[in-house]
């Protein structure tokens, strides 16, 4: 179905997205998420959110639906899209026998990013990240926290206007997190959007600016954590009740209603 | 039903396991492929009796009193197989101490460790013998059904050879942890897997060229100096050439010789299994290494760009360097005779012509795979602004750049000697190396680059038609040259084998 689009387009808009495996993973998705927010997406296991956000990126093929970022149709022109995403996944992927700052160039270099330009900007993100004293070391020797940092660095070498994650904090000792935290803060600070999947409600109770939940493959309830105990039925401002209860108690609704 | 724990439990664990595993690899995971599956064995199975019979059909009568001559030509190909079968065994053992899947639980589990190694072992004699078998198993059919179900003792040879290189490949391994330490045995003892099945054959070539002019082995072991020098008829040293010429005799002491070094072996060395895994999950915990020189990015178009990340990453592991160039130690001999053509031209050069496409073929599947399954960051790549198109094109652009690298000297230093020769070659370079990278674009998979040493084992599809296409394109390329129209079959063998390749392309199921 087609997807209107204003003078000021929304960062995310899915409509009617479908996927099946062997069952359906994404069951007709509809979400628009807003340009400048930090937006997390919960749900249980295997509720769709990673298929989700990978058909979002380009890494997978919806069978129906539309996916637009920016305004710009993501599934008719894939590379503008990409141009002003970036996608950081779970499992920090990134070249063993490069340093960091070779990695970083060479992302930079992807995105058209001009060599001087990528080279200032590698450094300032190695210095930002505490990861000065391993710039010229070969990540094949790095923690799972540094390889997550070097992969951040690098979805934001290109400055996207979008940054997707999937669990980013997965493996992340107190102080990675924390540094993490800091940078997609700033980020979003800086006008620019962030979608990140998260099983840990802690972080999207305190970051995130709107929250979706989705179970089986659909968005069961969106808004701020206020808006989201109310379509749970708490009471809005009840320190009792965490986003814990109102996402379980959301989930259990769900459950009932199916 | 045998008790947890004990060695049969654990025997049929890992043979469930190694089942599931062969059946994966066979139908790349998909469930209605049996059938192909079947269609494309036979046919394989047919082509290469086809290729036994007009090889050793014409041998299949010999006196059952072979003389030295004879002897020494069948020890040394069995020394040649044996080779191989060493070669394997070398990486199999290997990669039973480093490989880490599910040896954290075993050795973890308060199982004996000395008994799941004398299981893997057991799996891995298993191994060397049903491929060993399987490569042979043409050439010994051909000849049971027309000299005799004598022959049949080769097979038996066969199992002896497996089990006597396992033990060596075992003790070696071993060896190499006490002297070298964890750290290095991974890489050296890949290295002289590699030197072992390449050095024999090497060895003779060299010989052959000194002494003949030619690469042909045979010459030098049906030499007279080599046969005046042998030891005596009746040696125990040709039990296994006799057990391969069907004396039953000789095939039962093979056959206790094989299983009496492989328990040797596995006395000595089970129980230090654990010792040397334990250590090697040490040594596989990578440490911080300095980058001396940065590789630069700059100014570079992104296809450019990510040319330039699959040379850098390349040339930056020694492991992965000496896998893919391990395959040009086979291109020594070749070298050798051509630069020996230099002094007179003697018309063997155009032994090099196919030696090169052969060559050619097997590196850019190496290679091929490196670059397009063997990508790190997959994600990165998917979802950087460039068109697949692209990314492919500078994938195999990689790949291309780098055989022209290598083989462009033995090209321009076979041109000098003969021009024709080096046209020939040169195309079928380009065609083999091309067709390789075709066949691992439609068996492409996501892996790590660490993984490169099984990517013949996670496609067998991919492996054959690797090996087969080369095969055919350096017969069409040997055919070619020597001007004979003849060369359009194989080359039809090719395109077919290509074709058959896209037709069980997993990507299409």
């Amino acid at each position: 179905m087609p997807i209107t689009t204003s003078d000021s387009p929304p960062a995310l808009e899915i409509r009617g997205l479908r996927k099946s495996f062997e069952r359906p993973a994404v069951d007709g998705l509809d979400l628009t998420v807003r340009s400048g927010e930090f937006y997390t997406l919960l749900g249980p296991n295997g509720a769709g959110k990673t298929t989700t956000l990978r058909m979002v990126v380009g890494l997978l093929r919806p069978d129906a639906g539309a996916i637009s970022v920016l305004g710009v149709d993501a599934l008719a022109s894939p590379i503008a899209a990409k141009q002003v995403m970036a996608w950081v996944s779970d499992e920090p992927m990134i070249y063993d026998k490069f340093t960091p700052l070779e990695y970083l160039e060479f992302v930079a270099g992807l995105w058209g990013i001009d060599a001087a330009e990528a080279r200032l900007r590698a450094q300032g993100l190695v210095d930002w990240l505490n990861l000065t004293p391993h710039a010229h070391e070969r990540c094949e020797g790095f923690s799972k926290g540094m390889r997550q940092k070097v992969a951040l660095a690098g979805a934001l070498v290109h400055e996207p206007k979008l940054i997707v994650l999937d669990e980013p904090f997965t493996g992340l000792d107190a102080s990675s997190a924390r540094q993490v935290k800091t940078v997609l803060r700033e980020h979003v600070a800086a006008g620019r959007t962030v979608i990140m999947t998260t099983h840990i409600l802690e972080v999207a109770e305190r970051m995130a600016d709107r929250i979706g939940v989705i179970d089986r493959g659909r968005l069961i309830a969106q808004g701020t954590l206020d808006e989201l105990r109310q379509q749970a039925g708490k009471q809005a401002g009840d320190g009792s009740s965490s986003l814990e209860d109102t996402f379980l108690a959301l989930i259990a609704d769900e459950a009932a209603a199916a | 039903m045998s008790r947890p724990g004990s060695l049969a439990w654990f025997a049929r664990h890992e043979l469930r396991l190694a089942w599931r595993d062969w059946l994966a690899m066979m139908t790349a995971g998909g469930r209605t492929r049996a059938r192909t599956l079947a269609l494309v064995l036979l046919g394989v199975a047919a082509f290469m009796h086809f290729i036994a019979y007009s090889l050793v059909a014409r041998f299949a009568a010999p006196a059952l009193d072979p003389d030295k001559t004879m002897l020494v030509v069948v020890t040394g190909s069995v020394l040649l197989y044996g080779s191989l079968m060493l070669s394997q065994a070398m990486e199999s053992v290997t990669r039973a101490f480093y490989t880490r899947s599910d040896l954290d639980l075993l050795l973890s589990s308060p199982i004996v460790a000395a008994r799941a190694f004398a299981v893997r072992i057991g799996a891995i004699v298993l191994s060397v013998m049903a491929m060993s078998a399987l490569l042979a198993s043409p050439f010994i059919n051909v000849l049971a059904v027309k000299g005799g179900a004598r022959w049949l003792t080769a097979y038996v040879a066969v199992v002896a050879l497996a089990a006597a290189a396992v033990a060596i490949a075992a003790l070696l391994t071993t060896a190499l942890f006490r002297m070298i330490g964890p750290k290095r045995t991974r890489l050296v003892a890949q290295i002289v897997a590699a030197v072992i099945g390449a050095g024999f054959v090497i060895g003779l070539q060299l010989a052959a060229i000194v002494s003949h002019g030619t690469l042909s082995r045979l010459a030098v072991l049906a030499s007279e100096p080599l046969v005046n020098i042998a030891p005596d008829i009746g040696s125990f040293v040709w039990w296994p050439a006799r057990a391969v010429l069907g004396d039953m005799v000789a095939a039962a002491l093979v056959l206790c010789s094989g299983f009496l070094l492989l328990g040797v072996a596995l006395v000595i060395v089970a129980p230090r299994f654990a010792d040397c895994a334990i250590a090697a999950a040490g040594a596989v915990q990578a440490t911080t290494r300095p980058q001396r020189r940065a590789a630069s990015f700059s100014g570079a178009s992104p296809i450019a760009m990510l040319r330039r990340k699959e040379w850098t990453l390349l040339l930056r592991d020694p492991w992965l360097v000496s896998q893919t160039l391990m395959q040009l130690l086979y291109l020594l001999p070749p070298a050798f005779l051509l630069w020996r053509g230099f002094g007179g031209a003697s018309g063997s050069q155009i032994l090099l012509v196919p030696v090169l496409v052969m060559a050619a073929g097997q590196l850019a599947g190496g290679l091929a795979w490196l670059a397009i399954s063997g990508e790190d960051a997959p994600d990165l790549v998917a979802t950087a602004p460039l068109s697949p198109g692209m990314i492919l094109r500078a994938k195999i652009e990689a790949v291309m750049g780098s055989i022209l690298m290598v083989f462009a000297p033995f090209i321009v230093a076979l041109a000098l000697v003969s021009p024709v020769y080096a046209i020939v070659a040169g195309l079928g370079v380009a065609i083999a190396a091309a067709s390789a990278t075709e066949i691992q674009l439609c068996f492409r998979s996501q892996a790590k680059r660490s993984h490169f040493r099984r990517r013949q084992t996670s496609s067998r599809m991919a492996t054959f038609a690797e090996a087969f296409v080369s095969i055919a394109w350096a017969a069409t390329a040997a055919l070619a040259a020597t001007g004979t129209s003849l060369a359009a079959m194989p080359g039809v063998i090719a395109v077919g084998i290509l074709a058959s390749a896209h037709l069980l392309n997993p990507q299409r199921a």
